[in-house]
């Protein structure tokens, strides 16, 4: 072989495994971030902990009510944003299709898209909680939550909407549907697999936010459940961020069994999402 | 449901066709009149994406408000002129640059982490990997955008900076270096994900015409390839710096509360945004002027940000018109 040839085959495998060094350093770190969570997790880790409440001594508090209040605040959050953001993407998509309204409206979303989430914070503190008089509630959070997560909907919906065929709109049209029955019978029905994808999305996104709860106001010291949508609330990464700000080491060990369950939560959600939309790739290859 | 949305008329109209004697019905232009239910769908429909509109002007309103009483009380010379930040003390200085630094500081450094990652990964995704490795390796990434980043901050306080305390000595338990570095490996992701969209945008008949010429792979990627998609690349990390500058968590746990002007990447430093996480945890009454200051760095912060993603938006369209 020529020696030129050898040293450029050379260069080239280095620079390939460069390349593969930096893409496995970050997922490496992941890993090893993740078993330092669960070993300082592990003796935290038992049942009285799911089930208690906030404690001031560490081996006595329990995450109940950050877990309560994040299931709240997602339920509320997702039924808020979800029919919002589908009816958004559906006159984007199917609606206005290029009309000046509707092009403002898409470089409007993208440009929420990279609002910083505290931002979102200072919204809700101002027009939920104070303007609309929604105190520092269940509701409030999850509306300011909505907001944020919008754009994640919006721009998934339309992604799923894009892949049902032209053919089959024009089929129904020429049957005489209104541009509606199109919609709800024949282009909404195909685009199911992609639209949940985009709310379970969502709902990862919003369950680990802090920084918007915590502008908002939830509290981080709770005893109670919240007995309705108006009640002061705490939130699972709310709770994980009040044990992190203490001194004392034990906290650390809440603080790691908190991000376990979080993660746990988180990694169901994901393995779902990817599910979905393995089988959504599925189903349109077998269309085509 | 489906029934009680199919109106009359659209259920009579192919049936009236089929009853016909044979011969071609006469082609009717006018159409019917949209019935009610039709047009209260399509208002429903454009007021759900008007909503986002209504989100950008109410951004725009409170920030506004809130900042204008601020200036009301004080200067907007002192703002931008003064360096210590001080509105909780007795003696209140307002001079932004101790907050602006603290936030330039750690995305310097989490930009110096995550550029050449990112882009290193990204070149390995779309160019070098196999394609059984890109399968398993893009999930992978993406599992790593989805960590909170409350996670990333406890990793960073808890892990990070003891570990750097190990090499630097007089590092600080909340340091400027920890925060920033972990900040990088979470904007990786982002970084990787776009750049690999603008590398792919790139015409193949380019690569071909390189390897034709009998460049070499690197010299392809290097001569070729990438300065095709500079301008994608570009897009890419501008967006990430402004994923940078508002992100919260990291730095509100691991950089400190104190905020100084200062490049020293080893002293406790103060983001604008760790400050505003700072304000609401306290119990700072609301309408007073110490609450509004979180407003007006909000604002700030907003128009950072802003300024990033327009810019960006530009770039990102440039690369599209070349694909």
């Amino acid at each position: 072989m020529h020696p030129e040839t050898r040293t450029r085959r050379r260069n080239e495998r280095l620079f390939r495994l460069l390349c593969l060094g930096c893409l496995l350093l970050p997922l490496l770190m992941l890993a090893w971030l993740l078993g330092d969570l669960v070993i300082k997790a592990l003796p935290r880790l038992h049942m009285d902990f799911l089930s208690g409440f906030p404690s001031r001594r560490a081996a006595e508090a329990g995450i109940l009510p950050g877990m309560v209040g994040s299931l709240y605040l997602i339920l509320l959050t997702i039924s808020l944003a979800m029919p919002v953001g589908v009816g958004a993407a559906i006159y984007l998509e199917e609606f206005g299709r290029r009309s000046r309204a509707a092009q403002l409206i898409e470089v409007n979303i993208a440009n929420l898209a990279g609002v910083p989430s505290i931002i979102y914070g200072l919204l809700g503190l101002e027009i939920f909680v104070r303007v609309l008089g929604l105190g520092r509630s269940l509701l409030a959070g999850a509306a300011t939550l909505a907001l944020l997560v919008l754009p994640v909907i919006i721009m998934a919906t339309r992604e799923a909407l894009r892949t049902v065929p032209d053919s089959l709109r024009e089929a129904a049209v020429g049957l005489g549907a209104t541009p509606w029955q199109v919609v709800r019978q024949v282009v909404l029905p195909q685009a199911v697999p992609g639209i949940m994808t985009g709310c379970i999305l969502a709902v990862s996104r919003a369950i680990g936010e802090t920084a918007p709860l915590v502008v908002i106001g939830a509290l981080t010291f709770i005893t109670f459940l919240p007995d309705g949508v108006l009640a002061p609330f705490t939130a699972l990464p709310i709770q994980i961020f009040n044990w992190i700000s203490r001194p004392q080491a034990a906290f650390a060990h809440n603080a790691a069994a908190g991000i376990v369950v979080l993660m746990g939560t988180l990694l169901l959600l994901n393995a779902t999402a990817i599910y979905l939309r393995e089988r959504m790739e599925r189903m349109q290859k077998g269309a085509h | 449901m489906s029934e009680t949305t199919l109106s009359p008329a659209a259920v009579a109209e192919p049936a009236a066709g089929a009853a016909g004697t044979g011969r071609k019905p006469a082609p009717r232009r006018a159409v019917r009149a949209t019935p009610l239910g039709e047009r209260f769908v399509a208002a429903f429909l454009f007021a759900c994406g008007a909503l986002s509109i209504f989100t950008t002007l109410g951004i725009l309103g409170v920030l506004g408000y809130e900042t204008a009483a601020f200036f009301s009380e004080v200067s907007i010379v002192d703002f931008l002129g003064d360096t210590e930040w001080t509105p909780l003390f007795a003696e209140k200085r307002f001079g932004i640059w101790a907050l602006v630094s603290g936030t330039v500081l750690t995305s310097l450094i989490a930009m110096a982490v995550a550029l050449p990652f990112g882009l290193l990964s990204a070149v390995y995704l779309s160019e070098l990997a196999p394609s059984r490795a890109r399968r398993i390796l893009k999930p992978l990434m993406e599992l790593l955008a989805g960590v909170p980043t409350i996670v990333y901050g406890f990793f960073a306080l808890t892990v990070v900076t003891p570990l750097l305390q190990a090499v630097i000595p007089d590092l600080a338990g909340f340091n400027a270096l920890g925060a920033g570095i972990v900040m990088g490996v979470m904007i990786i992701p982002m970084i990787a994900s776009l750049s690999e969209d603008a590398i792919h945008a790139v015409p193949r008949a380019l690569r071909e015409a390189a390897w034709g010429l009998g460049a070499s792979s690197l010299s392809t990627i290097f001569g070729v390839v990438l300065p095709a998609a500079r301008s994608g690349i570009a897009a890419a990390t501008t967006l990430a710096i402004s994923r940078a500058i508002g992100e919260t968590m990291i730095v509100a746990i691991a950089a400190g509360q104190q905020p100084r002007f200062t490049f020293d990447p080893r002293v406790p430093v103060e983001t604008m945004t760790a400050y505003i996480v700072q304000i609401s945890m306290g119990d700072v009454p609301t309408g007073t002027l110490e609450f509004r200051t979180i407003f007006a760095v909000g604002a700030a912060l907003f128009l950072l940000t802003f300024v990033m993603n327009v810019f960006a938006q530009r770039l990102a369209r440039k690369y599209r018109r070349l694909g």
